[in-house]
């Protein structure tokens, strides 16, 4: 009788490694799948890319300590003096990239706070609108900021107007689909609270829920602050204004000096205003990266 | 505020109590009460400080908005341009699309009627132009006198007609845009009729292709049709080809174009979060123990993220010459830093539990962390590749615009001549879909290979 059970045990063992081995088979093939997928991207990419390039890999590779090499030199001649007199011709322009970005970033945390709201389901009982409202803004966050501003340029002329439009359109897309997330992840009771002693959707909305996501809210605005610093420079090279511009005249006409000098300014001010946005979420929302 | 006057019915000692249960609900102590108004107050004279600063006023006062009403309708309409000149009287009004020399129509349209010695143009809701010997008579429905004209001989003249803010008669020539859609211009040498219609011409086949102006049926039966346009190949093959070859609207360069900018996107960021990978280990505090390393590391992740995407991207042009080759570089210098930062991040907040029940079980320290944390951090490693992806997408049309190729460089190409304006917003259109495919594409991998996986 105990014997028969144990090989009863044992056959169903059997069965349950067998099973195991399968589901394991198959999740080696799956990841190795992908694996090869991966690999198969990345080399039949390279070689696309590096057929439609207008230069070689193996030739460029040699050449690409040159350029550096080139602007240092030319940085060398200016002399410590000649430098410090760049930084300070080049820092009006800065600044303007710095307040372009701060003002677009400023619109969008307004109009898509407010756009957000209607977009969380939770919030708002008419399906219908939060679909609308979700298509629209992801057509405004598929917009590169660099289509919107080159054809403002056209309209406008060279002028951070088309750079301030360009940057809030697509920033207003991605910050009320991160915001939607988050209102969506609030907790109701305040709200229903609000709404049981008479108070309106607005009121429910500013009372009940503005209070509970308003650091999480800050929290992703710091972090696109960082991403439209980068953009609205971007955005000078095709004539929107700021450093970009400036940055885009020397490297046309190739003055050494003056390219490191923006350069370095702009990875000054971007990796600063990286760390100030980062030690301000962390105040914000006490932790790290993730919210 | 709402909170006191709902307080105004309960007693004072109430009053009191619920100060006390709830400490600085009631009595909220200045500095709290005034960080609201104080930095709105802020943000609006920031606000209207860059008003002035990027002289708005100014910018809107010089706004071409007269272009942009040009540009928008050329993006959805076409124009087509009847033409008589005086010297080859006999040939009548030729028609032709925008005026192109070799994009004349064999047929004339049902718009314009043409006998001998006189023809008149239709212009729709604008009325109707009549061309007889030498007099233009052009009658506009909101104007009982005609507008004619003396042409033919010499500089045209205004004999008979009110005045119209939309007609300018200068001294070589008469200019009429009586509305957005037709223009009307005379000089010594011709007399010129522009007409714009909905929608894009020639879209899927050049203008002197035998396919064109075919409707969907006829293409049908054709392309199932055992007789051969081209005895080379099969009819399916040939308007295949015509579609693909077209000159104007280029549409195996436009997707070819597409394809390098995918390319970019997908092989830049793979590579950086391969790259990342094993970098972000030697980055992470409970992996590396050595300190200096590791900020050795992290300090090589800061100046790749923040040297920018602009900026690498002109070094490899410089480099590698203009091209996606150029392109992937940038993207995977720069996100190598992005994904080395969040992934020693991620490695550092996992749980080392399970790392350690591995380890007592005896095994070395790779299988400890291939076994013990690996699979907390992968789902994250995955997902914020994910995530990458889109906004890659994004960025290598915007790097593609500087040089880097792919369709940012095409958009930039039609924009450039200010005329294609139908392309342009033909590729705006392609761009968008693009950026939203990838979009919902990540956003479904993600949830499939996260969740699933949960």
């Amino acid at each position: 009788m105990a014997a028969h059970l144990a090989l009863a045990e044992a056959s169903r063992l059997a069965e349950i490694s067998q099973a195991y081995e399968r589901v394991a088979r198959r999740r080696t093939l799956y990841t190795l799948s992908l694996l090869g997928l991966c690999v198969l991207s990345i080399f039949g990419g390279l070689f696309v890319a590096d057929q439609a390039n207008s230069g070689g890999f193996w030739t460029g590779l040699g050449k690409f300590f040159d350029y550096p090499a080139e602007l240092f030199m030319g940085a060398y001649e200016e002399g410590l003096v000649g430098l410090f007199a760049l930084v300070l011709q080049y820092l009006p322009y800065l600044i303007e990239t710095v307040n372009i970005a701060l003002v677009s970033t400023l619109l969008a945390f307004f109009l898509g706070g407010a756009l957000s709201f209607v977009a969380s389901r939770n919030l708002v009982s008419n399906r219908l609108a939060v679909a609308a409202m979700r298509r629209v803004m992801d057509i405004f966050r598929a917009f590169p900021e660099i289509v919107i501003a080159l054809l403002l340029v056209l309209i406008f002329g060279p002028s951070p107007v088309a750079a301030v439009i360009a940057v809030t359109t697509h920033t207003i897309g991605a910050l009320a689909k991160q915001f939607s997330e988050v209102n969506e992840n609030c907790d109701l009771k305040a709200a229903e609270g609000i709404r049981s002693v008479g108070g309106n959707w607005l009121e429910q909305i500013r009372f009940g829920i503005l209070p509970q996501v308003l650091p999480n809210f800050l929290s992703y605005t710091l972090l696109r602050l960082e991403v439209n610093v980068r953009a609205s420079a971007i955005l000078g090279f095709v004539g929107a204004g700021g450093l970009g511009a400036e940055l885009k005249m020397v490297v046309d006409w190739n003055y050494g000096a003056d390219i490191l000098v923006i350069i370095f300014m702009l990875v000054l001010s971007i990796t600063s205003i990286d760390y100030l946005s980062g030690w301000m979420r962390q105040k914000l929302i006490g932790q790290t990266g993730q919210v | 505020m709402t909170d006191t006057s709902a307080l105004r019915g309960t007693s004072h000692h109430e009053e009191q109590r619920l100060d006390e249960q709830y400490p600085g609900v009631l009595g909220l102590d200045l500095k709290k009460r005034l960080l609201g108004p104080v930095l709105s107050l802020l943000v609006v004279v920031y606000l209207a400080l860059c008003f002035f600063a990027f002289d708005v006023p100014g910018v809107m006062e010089k706004a071409r908005g007269d272009m942009a009403q040009l540009f928008a309708l050329d993006a959805y309409a076409h124009k087509v341009h009847a033409k008589y000149q005086f010297k080859k009287a006999d040939q009548g009004f030729v028609v032709s699309l925008e005026g192109n020399r070799r994009a004349i129509y064999k047929e004339q349209p049902d718009w314009i009627e043409q006998s001998r010695g006189q023809s008149s143009i239709l212009l729709g809701k604008d009325g109707v132009l009549h061309f007889a010997d030498v007099v233009v008579t052009y009658t506009h429905p909101e104007f009982d006198e005609p507008f004619t004209f003396k042409v033919g001989d010499g500089v045209p003249q205004f004999i008979g007609g009110a005045e119209a803010d939309w007609l300018k008669v200068s001294k070589t020539q008469v200019n009429a845009r009586p509305s957005l859609y037709t223009r009307i211009w005379l000089t010594k040498s011709k007399v010129e009729v522009h007409r714009y219609f909905v929608g894009w011409e020639n879209f899927w086949f050049d203008f002197d292709s035998k396919l064109n102006g075919l409707s969907a049926g006829q293409l049908m039966s054709l392309a199932f049709s055992s007789e051969r346009l081209d005895p080379d190949v099969s009819n399916l093959r040939f308007m295949f080809n015509e579609f693909w070859m077209n000159s104007e609207w280029q549409h195996g360069e436009v997707y070819f174009a597409l394809l390098q900018t995918l390319i970019m996107a997908v092989v830049g960021t793979l590579i950086a979060g391969i790259l990342a990978l094993p970098l972000a280990f030697a980055a992470a505090a409970n992996v590396n123990p050595v300190r200096l390393a590791r900020t050795g590391v992290r300090r090589f992740f800061d100046f790749l993220r923040g040297v920018d995407m602009l900026i690498w991207s002109l070094i490899f042009i410089r480099a590698f010459g203009l091209g996606p080759l150029s392109g992937i570089f940038a993207i995977f210098f720069t996100d190598t830093g992005t994904f080395g930062k969040l992934f020693s991040e991620a490695i550092e907040n996992a749980d080392k539990k399970q790392a350690e029940g591995v380890q007592a079980t005896g095994a070395s320290p790779v299988q400890k962390y291939r076994f013990g944390l690996f699979p907390q951090i992968l789902p994250l490693f995955i997902s914020q590749m994910l995530y990458y992806l889109e906004s890659n997408t994004r960025s290598a049309t915007v790097i593609g615009a500087l040089g880097a190729g792919g369709i940012g460089l095409k958009l930039i190409e039609t924009m450039r001549t200010r005329q294609d304006w139908e392309n342009t917003l033909y590729l705006i259109f392609l761009i968008i879909v693009v950026v939203m495919m990838m979009d919902q594409l990540s956003g479904w991998l993600r949830r499939k290979l996260i969740e699933g996986q949960a």
